[in-house]
């Protein structure tokens, strides 16, 4: 059993629109999960469907075995049988955002200890030992007494990887990490990620950065309007795409 | 004018004695007003309409009528609820008939509902992504409140609380009208006994702007050291 | 007393206190009316002042805006209303021995001195108005060669009023409710000052408070509304 993370039939409607139509995906420990497709494809919407930010319609998630528990409503949506096991999974499902979401008004090393400390439990030292060596891993160790708003993009993102880390997830959770940086700036993040991959850590990212996944990715699955077009090892995915949607994509981000 | 003058220097003791009064009424006010717009601003941004209505109205009952005007109906309304009960023979009857307590039991309420609607907007304004990676970590409802959420509110609103609080401040001249002897209305009364109009008036104005200039350089250390963090932001 | 004869107090007869209130509201929307006026005009001046280039204009409008921020409005109201007075007697004494005896106006008095307090607030709210107006604005119309007035008058101030609206609206709620305060000195028969009298006479404190303070509320919520319809039509082509 080294299914870490498994997605049955998930649909997700916003309104009249239906963004994911049934889309199921399995990652086993290690694996890195590269999600592409073009905006409005719906990956964003199925990451965040995984942690519950968005709640899916219908279908069933499972983390380390455990299925998060749903029930659906008159309405046609559904909603959690209990907002406690989602908690618990969400601390087990940690996340890396767009646009970094560090809480401003706490330094850098508060960012990374908050969590462990009021969502795991962890006394404070440990928290603190445990985010030193993150920190320092991340290569921004000397910036733990900095508030986020004085960090460059790409440093406040390695902070949130740092922050990600410090749950000791069973799956890492990126939505579209470097997006919204200075060209300049991306490689770094991308540098840090491909060394947690290598670390063997399951993780599941959304991104347009092409050559990343098909470097450091285990498998490609690409999104076309809410379902999966194509998956399969980043050689086959990228090197000979097979669906002519998938062609245009990569002809159309790679210039 | 050497008239003036010895009056001044007369009458300046007598109203520096009433400062203490003015500002233990402003803080008094201030922590109780502050401590229950708490649950004002969080009730007015329930999704429960019966915590939500309540709320919503309270606030725009304090904002929408005057002052002076919860002063007069909370010392002169509640009062008359009182003597012919047993209030009267209680240990709390010389608290109750002191315009004190129903002064900073107006002014109370009245920041709650001021301060509420600021918090209110505070809430609000917490960029919506850190409480989304808050929830994204496992943080319950009540810890995504109290960690983020509120830290947050508090500090996007304080510039507005350091006005607040000013405004507070000179509100309690109000005070005066129900026979609290602060420094307007201790100037008041040595307007009645020395038969002088300007004087007590400027006396106490002077102290009036003394004492805001000192809460306002209070406030800005206090501002500072909450909002570290934007020293170098943008 | 039960309920039919507390609000029977409140009847319109010659024993009921209800025309008294209805005065006493007309009373209070008078003088927030024109106290809102002298501060729009002294919100004008001072907002040009604090833009002049002349160090003596900005430094008493600085002084102005400072003192009037800084003092209890309370203070302020009955040092302008003494002082007011004192001088309107002075004058009067000059031209004629007659007016000796001349009570002051209470009602005027009143009004100048919360116009005067409004006008420091509404010099804030101007000054920012102006000040958000882009530049481009002024400089379109010094390209178009309008003359300075012509630009004030055909270009900042009409753009100026969507700006400050929101700002005057609120010192329009506040003036209303300032206006309260003119009860404290002595027989002004507005809104306040007829839930003083009411209630000291009946003895019905609560009740009569309550009473004001509803018709306070009243104001507060037609006001808004007004507020907001304006809004609605200053902001025409900008949504």
């Amino acid at each position: 059993m080294d299914t870490t993370l498994k997605v049955e039939d998930l649909h997700k409607k916003f309104g009249a629109v239906e963004v994911l139509k049934g889309v199921s995906l399995e990652a086993r420990t290690g694996d890195v999960i590269a999600m592409i497709g073009s905006s409005g494809s719906g990956k964003s919407t199925l990451l965040r469907c995984i942690n519950l930010l968005e709640t899916p319609n219908s279908g069933r998630v499972y983390v380390n075995g455990e299925l998060i528990r749903m029930k659906p409503l008159q309405d046609g949506t559904a909603k959690p049988e209990d907002i406690k096991q989602v908690e618990r999974i969400r601390s087990k499902l940690a996340m890396v955002f767009q646009s970094f979401n560090l809480w401003t008004h706490r330094t850098i090393l508060e960012n990374v200890i908050e969590a462990p400390i009021h969502v795991l439990g962890l006394p404070r030292k440990e928290a603190i030992e445990r985010a030193e060596i993150l920190l320092a891993k991340v290569g921004i160790a000397e910036k733990r007494n900095f508030y986020p708003n004085h960090l460059s993009g790409g440093q406040q993102q390695r902070a949130a990887i740092a922050r990600a880390l410090a749950m000791e997830p069973s799956v890492l959770l990126f939505d579209e990490p470097t997006s919204a940086l200075d060209p300049e700036l991306i490689g770094e993040v991308l540098q840090v990620m491909r060394k947690l991959a290598e670390e063997g850590r399951t993780m599941l990212v959304v991104t347009h950065e092409i050559g990343f996944a098909r470097d450091v990715a285990s498998e490609i699955v690409f999104l076309h309007k809410g379902q999966i077009e194509e998956k399969g090892p980043p050689r086959e995915v990228i090197g000979s795409p097979k669906s002519e949607r998938l062609r245009q994509f990569l002809s159309a981000t790679r210039h | 004018m050497d008239d003036s003058l010895a009056l001044f220097i007369e009458i300046v003791p007598t109203l520096l004695a009433a400062v203490p009064v003015t500002l233990v009424l402003t803080f008094l006010s201030a922590v109780i007003g502050n401590t229950l717009a708490l649950p004002v601003a969080v009730g007015s941004l329930s999704p429960h309409i019966y915590l939500r209505y309540p709320s919503l109205f309270y606030i725009f009952v304090m904002r929408g009528t005057p002052l002076l005007a919860q002063t007069y109906l909370i010392y002169y309304g509640l009062g008359e609820l009182f003597p012919g009960t047993w209030v009267q023979q209680s240990f709390l009857w010389p608290y109750l008939r002191d315009g004190f307590w129903y002064a900073i039991f107006a002014f109370s309420l009245n920041t709650a509902g001021y301060t509420g609607e600021i918090l209110r907007g505070a809430i609000l304004a917490v960029p919506k992504g850190e409480i989304e990676a808050a929830r994204a970590y496992g943080f319950s409802r009540f810890l995504i409140f109290w960690r983020v959420t509120l830290p947050r509110a508090i500090q996007i609103c304080l510039p507005t609380m350091t006005g607040e609080t000013i405004l507070l401040l000179k509100a309690t001249s109000l005070a005066s009208l129900i026979t609290v002897w602060e420094v307007m209305g201790t100037a008041r009364q040595i307007q009645k006994v020395t038969f002088r109009v300007y004087e007590p008036l400027i006396a106490a104005g002077i102290l009036y702007i003394l004492m805001v200039f000192i809460l306002t350089r209070l406030m800005m250390v206090v501002e500072q050291s909450i909002n570290r963090h934007r020293l170098a932001s943008v | 007393m039960d309920q039919a004869s507390l609000f029977s107090l409140l009847s319109f007869g010659p024993d009921g206190w209800g025309m008294r209130f209805v005065e006493g509201l007309v009373v209070t929307v008078e003088v927030s009316v024109a106290a809102y006026c002298i501060s729009l005009i002294l919100g004008l001046i001072g907002a040009g002042a604090k833009l002049s280039n002349s160090k003596v204009a900005r430094g008493i409008a600085d002084l102005y805006t400072t003192l009037v921020r800084a003092l209890p409005e309370l203070l302020l109201l009955l040092l302008i209303y003494f002082s007011g007075a004192d001088a309107l007697k002075f004058i009067l004494s000059l031209i004629s021995e007659d007016f000796e005896d001349f009570e002051i106006n209470t009602f005027a008095a009143a009004v100048a001195a919360l116009g005067f307090i409004g006008g420091a607030y509404m010099t804030e709210v101007m000054r920012g108005a102006i000040l958000s107006i882009p530049n481009s604005q002024i400089e379109a119309a010094k390209a178009c060669g309008m003359s300075r007035f012509l630009t004030l008058r055909r270009v900042i101030l009409p753009q100026m009023l969507r700006y400050a609206l929101p700002g005057m609206g609120n010192l329009w709620l506040s003036a209303t409710k300032d206006s309260s305060l003119i009860s404290v000195l002595g027989n002004t028969q507005d809104l306040l000052f007829m839930g003083y009298r009411a209630s000291a006479v009946t003895k019905h404190y609560g009740f009569f408070y309550s009473v004001a303070a509803i018709l306070f509320l009243a104001i507060t919520i037609i006001s808004m509304i007004v507020i907001k319809m304006l809004e609605a039509r200053v902001n025409r082509g900008y949504r």
